[in-house]
């Protein structure tokens, strides 16, 4: 627990010693607050909701999260630090939770600074607050998913740009896996009916949805949580396969 | 003899690092073949080889990085591949290249990796600033890693093998990149750590092996070619045992003739001419009788008057060695191949 705390403060001051955290940061909230004001029409539904600012996230994500993830261990083999990393007293569960927890907290404190979203609302009108908290927590789970996919790919190679291509792919597929062009395109390739219902249930944006209405169901938190562990399970095989 | 003795008395730990029939396959390519060795505390172990003998790669299966492809290492006592961390936290290791976190400055790195390693408070800070003042990093203790210079870089990465005062070190050419004064210092500094500690050191530069090294063990192909000692390594050089002697108002054929009556003596050969002096060289016959020539070459000169003012015995080099062990046996592979 130690270690990873100690592997995660070091990943975390990294992001903040380099413009990496910084320009991450201002580009994610001016393209929030696009999306949701340009594109959703934030103004034209006329209801004091979070909704057409939620809807974008799992886009958003699948660029950004990439960013972050793409340096976690592609730039440690790049350096040769890997070979510091895993010759001194840490186990490989330990660098990994330790490098995820550090992204996953600098993602939730991009997350955080979107506050004046929720208290533009709460001005403007009077919103549950329920579906708001639920969609900001859907909201972390999804960073934390792709952020341990683009783990994952990092893992694989010492190129970062393969890593951000391979995840944003990856992440793709998780959006549009439900959507009915990919279902009956699947369809029109022979594909049995429980196999297009699973890959739809691969959808982030199904999961997604019951959260941003207010309604947290428990397959929704086992679904991120199974492709979170897996992600990371992947991550550790890769590292210990490939050094 | 002193020394050896103190250490006796305080137990010395031996087969601090014991390696048995280490393999490592990369795909279809065996890149170290079976290679045994020992060091015990005490002893700086030097490890010779040509580029691309498999020295770095079993340096990282030593360490943990790589898994073994077959045998066994253990590290004070643990084996590396079944109690890693408990292996890992009896040695500091000096990776090839020096590679440290780019985006940190040194006191943030040294403090980073004391803490990896278990140290905390004022332990931790105490550990840094005695690694900073060791390894004089005191100028640039805060500046960014990407802008050090390959010296500093490397003494960065250094310190951070040695500040946990772990009893194992491992270090792969850790005088590479630096100037002759600070290579002298590392040299220094080795051969100290090396009272107390096993320490085993990856080289390709002989001189540094004369300097701090109590073994010597050559790897060639993936192979060990040799397991001795420094004295060991030379002796088995083809000058070693060879006569040199400077001869002055003497022709080199006289020379040539009275010796040719000492016993054990080869056919002498004149190796410089400079003012009225020759330098000559005489080789021994038989390489096991090794003493004794150097006496009778003496004696020789004595009863014939001759005035000589240089006379020993040439110990051996150990680079002609190196380069016999290590040519002959890549030449025997690629016959076989």
């Amino acid at each position: 627990m130690r270690n990873t705390w100690i592997i995660a403060k070091r990943e975390l001051a990294s992001y903040f010693s380099s413009p990496v955290a910084y320009v991450f940061i201002v580009i994610f909230l001016l393209l929030m607050g696009f999306f949701t004001f340009m594109m959703g029409g934030f103004f034209r539904y006329n209801e004091a909701s979070l909704l057409s600012f939620f809807v974008w996230h799992p886009w958003l994500y699948m660029l950004l999260v990439p960013a972050v993830g793409m340096r976690l261990w592609a730039e440690e083999r790049r350096m040769g630090t890997l070979e510091l990393l895993f010759t001194m007293p840490v186990t490989l569960a330990q660098a990994i939770t330790g490098k995820f927890l550090a992204g996953w907290l600098f993602l939730g404190f991009a997350l955080l600074l979107t506050l004046p979203m929720p208290i533009t609302v709460f001005y403007l009108g009077e919103p549950d607050l329920g579906p708001m908290l639920t969609g900001y927590f859907g909201s972390f789970l999804i960073a934390g998913t792709y952020l341990a996919i683009s783990g994952m790919t990092s893992a694989c190679t010492r190129n970062q740009v393969i890593s951000f291509i391979t995840s944003v792919v990856i992440c793709l597929f998780l959006v549009l896996a439900g959507y009915p062009p990919v279902t009956s395109l699947l369809l029109k390739w022979g594909a049995a009916n429980w196999l297009v219902e699973f890959a739809a249930g691969l959808s982030i944006i199904f999961h997604f949805e019951s959260m941003q209405r207010g309604v947290l169901d428990l397959r929704d938190l086992i679904y991120f949580g199974t492709l979170t562990t897996f992600a990371l399970f992947t991550t550790a095989i890769i590292l210990r396969n490939r050094r | 003899m002193l020394r050896r003795l103190i250490v006796v008395h305080k137990e010395v730990e031996t087969g601090m690092i014991k390696a048995e029939n280490v393999q490592k396959w990369f795909g279809p390519n065996l890149a170290v073949d079976r290679v045994s060795f020992e060091v015990s505390q005490g002893e700086v172990l030097g490890f010779l080889g040509p580029n691309g003998a498999g020295k770095s790669t079993t340096m990282r299966m030593l360490t943990g990085f790589l898994p073994l492809s077959g045998g066994k290492i253990t590290i004070g006592g643990h084996n590396i591949e079944e109690e890693p961390i408990a292996a890992k936290s009896m040695f500091g290791y000096l990776p090839e290249n020096a590679p440290a976190y780019a985006d940190m400055n040194v006191q943030q790195f040294l403090a980073f990796t004391a803490a990896v390693r278990g140290l905390s408070g004022a332990a931790k800070d105490d550990a840094v600033e005695k690694a900073i003042a060791t390894c004089h990093l005191g100028r640039v203790r805060r500046q960014s890693i990407d802008t050090l210079s390959k010296g500093y870089l490397h003494r960065t990465c250094f310190a951070q093998a040695i500040l946990h005062d772990p009893p194992i070190l491992i270090l792969d050419e850790p005088t590479d990149g630096l100037d002759p004064n600070q290579k002298h210092e590392m040299r220094e500094l080795i051969k100290n750590m090396g009272k107390d500690k096993a320490i085993i050191v990856s080289t390709h530069i002989l001189e540094e092996v004369e300097a701090i090294c109590t073994h010597v063990i050559i790897i060639d192909q993936g192979r060990l070619v040799f397991n001795g000692t420094p004295a060991e390594m030379r002796a088995k050089s083809a000058t070693a045992g060879t006569v040199v002697v400077r001869i002055r108002g003497v022709a080199f054929i006289d020379v040539e003739q009275a010796v040719a009556s000492l016993p054990n003596a080869g056919k002498p050969s004149l190796t410089s001419k400079h003012e009225g002096a020759i330098t000559v060289s005489i080789p021994i016959q038989d390489s096991k009788k090794k003493d004794g020539l150097a006496a009778a070459v003496k004696t020789l000169l004595d009863s014939r008057n001759w005035a000589f003012d240089e006379l020993h015995t040439d110990s051996g080099r150990l680079d002609d060695v190196f380069r016999a062990i290590t040519s002959l046996d890549s030449a025997k592979k690629e016959a076989d191949q």
